[in-house]
């Protein structure tokens, strides 16, 4: 083990640390978020502008601040209010804020509040003995209290200090009472002996800047561990207005304060001079002045003060950050569109409006060039989804500036558009009421110049095209989440080809897939269907199909794939053997019964949950999935610190915790909920029979038929229920969950252009409602039916279903037929009881609902039903009094 | 002996999970009322500071449970008890009440288990239990309002200088800020503590300080790195800086590695037992987690042990029989002048 040495550094922290070592170069100290320097800023915080405060002390990290200088000083303003809520905002700005803060303030009353918001460790600026040792004793105290390093001005009972022996001996002075009566480290204290305007025609001032670089000298020898630091702008007060001047000042006199031992300084961070670029002659000039050199009589001074009445004021190119600001009106626009900065969209597109013949030109020229630049970042990975909805949200502020004049335009000048920009018709089908994913493919649409006409959900298919049709729209796409929507996807393909329609289709959606689309729907239309498998992809498939060239190429490719498709498709059915449903129920999985005693659930009957408690449900929920939902690829928590996303993904995940704070604080969602458990008992073979209070309910479940390996079994849900009747009696379960209240929520901010936060509403409601699943089948297990009422699993168990019993729902892979749905809601009356109702598709409305049967076997396990054969469908249609044709219709994806 | 020079000789052991004690007593709202609180106004299952009061005999068993598994410092049952966190039961005025009564319940479990033992055992410590409170200073509840906040700052100094009171009066020989998430909270309670010996005019009890680092970021959830965070406390001057919770032993390693090469004071650390879920059930055995922090021991990383969620008298056994023989880390050379 190695000797660990602790050095006496001085050690700041904002989000992250900052040492001062002696090595260390100077540091500066951001000083434009001063209300007494900078005008801007103190005109943003007299008219409550702090968002756009905080752009100024974004700014001055990113050109290099290493410490924020924060003053509120001003006759008008509430200091410590004002304080209290810049400081405040700007802990919300982890950009900002990883820096630490100065909090400047001549009352000790707004240096208090300020300790009182900041987490990490500050700089006080300033106390001293101005009002006596008594006082400063206090106040340091205070500020020891809460971890601040301090800045003494040199001050004492009588004034400033203005000599060199002033700085120095007040300084001792204040060192002796910190370190002995307080009780402050050395390493904590910083002095500032007073930098004072210098070339202001007196003569006694010419040589402070001689006595500040002196004194810096004295001070660290005497007190080593000690820092020393001052206001650099001072310093050139007398050169005001003329920036280049008082910049070359601040260099030559920091090059040589820092010589002599000066830690750092407030300075603006933006704009210091490097020392060996300023004109030899100016720095000559400055030279003399700062040191005091060849200026008797003034001389120097006078001959600076002529100097900077020649400097014409250089139109100086403002650095980094603040530079596309100066850029032209096109740059600008990208700008804010690239990074999201809705700050200066209004008057920007109002600039670029007066430029532009017409309004729309603006949307089609600028905003379009600066969406592609959106569009192209994306695509290459390069900016992520929450990025680009952000960006959309800059977009559809600049466009939402512009309609007024446009229709202003259309009605002088009434001419059917001409130049538009493309048109994409988006729906998510019939019978389905989900669209997370179609709303995002729009985001990204639109970000990229894509005019979107967006239908909403459970369109019919007429109205699809009729729309298409009226509104001359250049490409359809559909999108659908329950499987009865790829039926209704192919109806509309089939409908398109009828009406001999022209434009492309695409295809999406969580069930749709390639295979799905080259099988069943393309054969249906001739013009082009295309699968786009996520909203990444959905930029490069319009804008192909969008070009004539390659839209040829990409149809012709898409053609051949899916041929391709077809015949692997068709080659695995060939060689896929089914079995005859006779010999399917002979392999059936014998559940071993011996050790096994069914339990008998704790409810009879059924029970509501009305209003659950949000805060119980937010802890089961699964975030895996609601990053999927951005398209994020990455398991969690792995994703939040993965190498390319994990800052966006942070942020995302951040975002999302404190929107899902506010829905329960604020209680936007109710969760309701319905549960109930019957006597069981099956046949055998694939029927359940449940005894309700109203008499007996047959489920009708589905059996594997594929031909299994010896010893494997071809499985079926009604396995899971024990056939004997009479001696031991099993149960069944179903249960109905859903969360509402989003609906408002999504409307109100897509009412605001928001879509990030309407999307975001959407996912959450979704894990919401998966969340309150998992949780009710938690408590059925442990309680309502208690059959493991000493179950102790971890969430990740529960997500990874370690747990005995399964919930599969009506829909899925093994119960595919969505009509049993009808039989689960009337056992429940979960449309009476929770509000939730069935489509012409069975799918549930609100989208945010998860329904499904439970089984409590330990043996019990999840399968997918595959395909069947045309002899259990007959059967099955048969058991259900269904004609062929509609269990055809319903099974269609289980058959071959 | 005091406790500096306990912590020279050999690493010391703290306690483990109380929450998760508590639940195998699987207690009822009945049973956390008791004759007291029956006809409380709202729910109160689930507020286990409340015990100190309703059901003290339970919370001295587990405290025995850990002296007798080998815990060195166990800490007082009153991880939620200001009245901030204890407004959620309508409980403000009994902050007060639930730290004296926790600190005296602890003091007696220490004194009784020393008698009963043979040789009677000395040096066992009662260390106050700071929680991080229920609300933050640093970040906003509301996510269109950056700048608001659920307390302020005054408020929080409040009721931390309340439980200061109580514990100490009560009897705690240390005060353990623990399971901190956001800075400025620690930052009150430790001006709270400065405030209350200050006004007291006594020497304040040693502070022992346990930040939590939330997830692979190596950050608090006020966003702090580690660095940060303990430049941000050191002006507590405490006895210890230490992590606890959120992290296994396995993920806390290059935490509590970098913590070590940091601090100038000790070094504690207690981690879950594996890895935190929101079901508050883990499943890591006493072995691995005593194996993991016998590698921390072995490389001079930590000179208090321990643990915290879903850690049971069994894991502080394993971890006290497995830490036992191992040097504790040395104390680092603070120098007072540049060399």
């Amino acid at each position: 083990m190695s000797e660990n040495i602790i050095k006496p550094y001085m050690r700041l922290a904002g989000l992250e640390s900052l040492t001062i070592r002696p090595e260390s170069n100077f540091v500066n100290i951001g000083e434009r978020t001063n209300v007494t320097g900078s005008k801007k800023f103190a005109r943003l915080v007299r008219e409550n502008k702090y968002e756009e405060a905080l752009s100024v002390a974004r700014q001055q990290v990113e050109n290099g601040a290493q410490v924020l200088d924060v003053n509120m000083d001003d006759a008008l303003l509430d200091g410590v209010q004002a304080m209290t809520t810049f400081l405040n905002l700007l802990q919300s700005e982890p950009d900002i804020a990883r820096i630490p803060i100065m909090i400047d303030s001549s009352k000790f009353e707004i240096i208090e509040a300020g300790l009182k918001c900041v987490q990490g460790k500050c700089i006080v600026n300033s106390i001293s003995l101005k009002e006596g040792e008594e006082k400063f004793i206090r106040q340091a105290e205070t500020c020891k209290m809460y971890g601040a390093a301090v800045v003494v001005m040199a001050f004492d009972e009588n004034g400033q200090a203005d000599t060199l022996e002033k700085r120095v001996s007040f300084s001792e002075r204040a060192y002796n009472i910190l370190t002995e009566k307080v009780g402050y480290d050395p390493q904590d204290i910083i002095f500032d002996p007073n930098i004072f305007a210098i070339a202001t025609g007196l003569e006694e001032h010419n040589n402070y800047g001689v006595d500040f670089i002196e004194a810096t000298r004295i001070i660290k020898q005497k007190m080593p561990l000690t820092k020393v630091s001052g206001g650099v702008s001072n310093l050139s007060f007398s050169f005001r207005g003329n920036d280049h001047v008082r910049e070359a000042m601040h260099s030559v006199f920091l090059y040589y304060a820092i010589k002599a031992g000066m830690d750092m300084g407030i300075v603006n961070a933006g704009q210091l001079v490097v020392y060996d670029e300023i004109e030899p002659g100016l720095k000559k000039l400055c030279e003399d002045v700062i040191l005091n050199h060849n200026n008797d009589n003034n001389e120097a001074t006078e001959k600076l003060i002529a100097f900077a009445d020649t400097v014409k004021r250089k139109g100086k190119e403002e650095k980094k950050d603040d530079a596309w600001r100066n850029t032209p009106v096109e740059e600008r626009l990208k700008h804010s569109l690239v990074n999201g900065i809705t700050d200066f969209i209004e008057a920007d597109t109002e600039e670029a409006r007066q430029k532009y013949p017409k309004p729309l030109t603006v949307i089609e020229g600028p905003l379009m060039d600066g969406m592609n630049v959106v569009g192209d970042l994306f695509g290459s990975g390069k900016m992520f989804l929450p990025q680009v909805v952000k960006s959309a949200r800059v977009m559809k502020k600049s466009v939402a500036y512009l309609t007024p004049f446009i229709e202003e335009e259309k009605k002088n000048n009434p001419q059917p558009g001409n130049g538009n920009a493309p048109r994409v018709l988006m729906a998510t089908v019939k019978g389905d009421v989900h669209d997370i994913g179609k709303n995002i493919v729009g985001v990204v649409l639109g970000c990229n110049g894509y005019d979107v006409i967006d239908l909403g959900v459970m369109v019919p298919a007429d109205k699809i095209l009729d729309t298409a049709i009226k509104e001359n729209v250049d490409i359809i796409g559909l999108s659908g989440l329950i499987t009865p929507s790829l039926d209704e996807m192919v109806h509309v393909a089939h409908e398109m080809k009828r009406r001999n329609m022209q434009q492309p289709l695409l295809i999406g959606g969580a069930t749709t897939s390639r295979t799905h689309t080259a099988v069943k729907i393309a054969p249906q239309y001739d013009n082009g269907v295309v699968h786009v498998l996520d909203a990444s992809r959905s930029v490069t498939v319009v804008t192909n199909l969008l070009n004539k060239k390659q839209k040829e190429e990409l149809l012709d490719n898409t053609q051949k794939e899916y041929e391709a498709l077809r015949k692997q498709f068709l080659n695995k059915q060939a060689h896929k053997v089914l079995i005859s449903y006779e010999e399917a129920v002979v392999h059936k999985e014998q559940l071993n019964s011996e050790n096994y005693t069914p339990v008998k659930p704790n409810v009879d009957g059924i029970k509501v949950f009305k209003d659950f408690d949000l805060a119980t449900i937010a802890d089961y929920i699964d975030w895996g999935p609601f990053f999927i939902g951005w398209e994020m690829p990455g398991k969690f928590p792995a994703v939040l610190s993965d190498k390319n996303f994990g800052t966006e993904a942070t942020k995302l995940y951040n975002d999302a915790q404190a929107l899902l704070k506010k829905i329960i604080d604020e209680h936007w969602f109710t969760a309701n909920g319905i549960i109930g458990f019957w006597p069981a008992m099956s046949n055998n073979k694939d029927t359940v029979t449940l005894q309700t209070k109203d008499g007996e309910v047959k489920l009708e479940f589905l059996r594997q038929q594929s031909k299994k390996a010896a010893g494997q079994f071809n499985f079926s849900l009604a396995d899971f229920v024990s056939p004997y009747a009479g001696e031991v009696t099993d149960y069944m379960g179903a249960f109905a969950v859903t969360i509402s209240g989003a609906r408002q929520h999504i409307q109100k901010f897509a009412a605001e252009n928001d879509d990030y936060n309407k999307i975001m509403v959407q996912i959450l409601a979704d894990r919401m409602v998966e969340a309150f699943a998992e949780c009710l089948h938690h408590k059925v297990r442990k309680e309502y039916w208690g059959y493991d009422k000493d179950e102790t699993f971890s969430k990740e168990e529960l997500i990874h279903e370690k747990y005995n019993g399964i919930r599969p729902a009506p829909g899925y892979p093994a119960c595919p037929d969505h009509t049993e749905k009808i039989k689960l809601f009337n056992l429940l009356n979960a449309t009476e009881n929770i509000g939730i109702t069935l489509t012409e598709s069975l799918a549930m409305d609100p989208p945010a609902s998860v329904c499904g049967w439970y089984f409590a076997h330990p043996q019990s396990h999840y399968f997918g039903l595959g395909k069947i054969g045309k002899d259990q469908l007959e059967d099955y249609a048969k058991r259900k009094n269904m004609s062929m044709e509609e269990a055809e219709k319903w099974l269609s994806p289980n058959l071959e | 002996m005091n406790i500096k020079e306990l912590l020279n000789q050999r690493i010391l052991i703290i306690d483990g999970a109380m929450g998760t004690m508590i639940q195998r007593y699987k207690l009822s709202e009945t049973d956390y009322r008791g004759e007291r609180f029956k006809d409380w106004g709202s729910d109160i299952k689930g507020n286990n500071d409340l015990l100190c009061l309703t059901q003290p005999q339970i919370i001295k068993a587990i405290h025995k449970e850990y002296l007798e598994a080998g815990a060195d410092i166990i800490e007082t049952n009153t991880f939620n008890a200001q009245r901030v966190s204890l407004a959620d039961y309508n409980m403000q005025s009994l902050a007060y009440e639930i730290n004296f009564e926790a600190a005296k319940i602890a003091r007696e479990a220490v004194e009784e288990f020393s008698a009963s033992s043979q040789p009677p055992t000395v040096n066992r410590f009662v260390a106050g239990a700071i929680g991080p409170m229920n609300k933050t200073l640093s970040l906003s509840p509301d996510v269109n309002n950056p700048g608001f906040r659920a307390l302020t700052f005054d408020e929080a100094v409040e009721a931390y200088y309340e439980q200061v009171k109580g514990l100490a009066e009560g009897g705690v020989d240390l005060l353990l800020i623990e399971t901190i998430f956001d800075t400025l909270n620690a930052k009150a309670a430790i001006f709270a503590i400065k405030k209350y010996f200050r006004d007291e005019k006594k020497a304040s009890l040693p502070i022992m300080i346990s930040g939590t680092i939330t997830d692979a970021s190596g950050r608090t959830l006020s966003g702090q790195t580690l660095e940060a965070f303990y430049n941000s406390v050191a002006h507590a001057k405490p006895l210890s800086v230490g992590l606890n919770c959120a992290l296994g032993a396995k993920e806390m390693r290059s935490h509590i590695e970098e913590l070590s090469q940091l601090a100038s004071c000790y070094v504690s650390a207690y981690p879950n037992a594996g890895l935190p879920n929101a079901m508050g059930e883990y499943d890591e055995q006493p072995e691995e987690t005593a194996c993991f922090i016998e590698d921390w021991a072995k490389e001079g990383f930590v000179n208090i042990v321990g643990g915290c969620c879903g850690t049971t008298p069994d894991h502080i056994r394993s971890i006290a029989e497995h830490v036992k023989k191992i040097q504790p880390r040395t104390l680092p050379v603070v120098e007072n002048i540049y060399a």
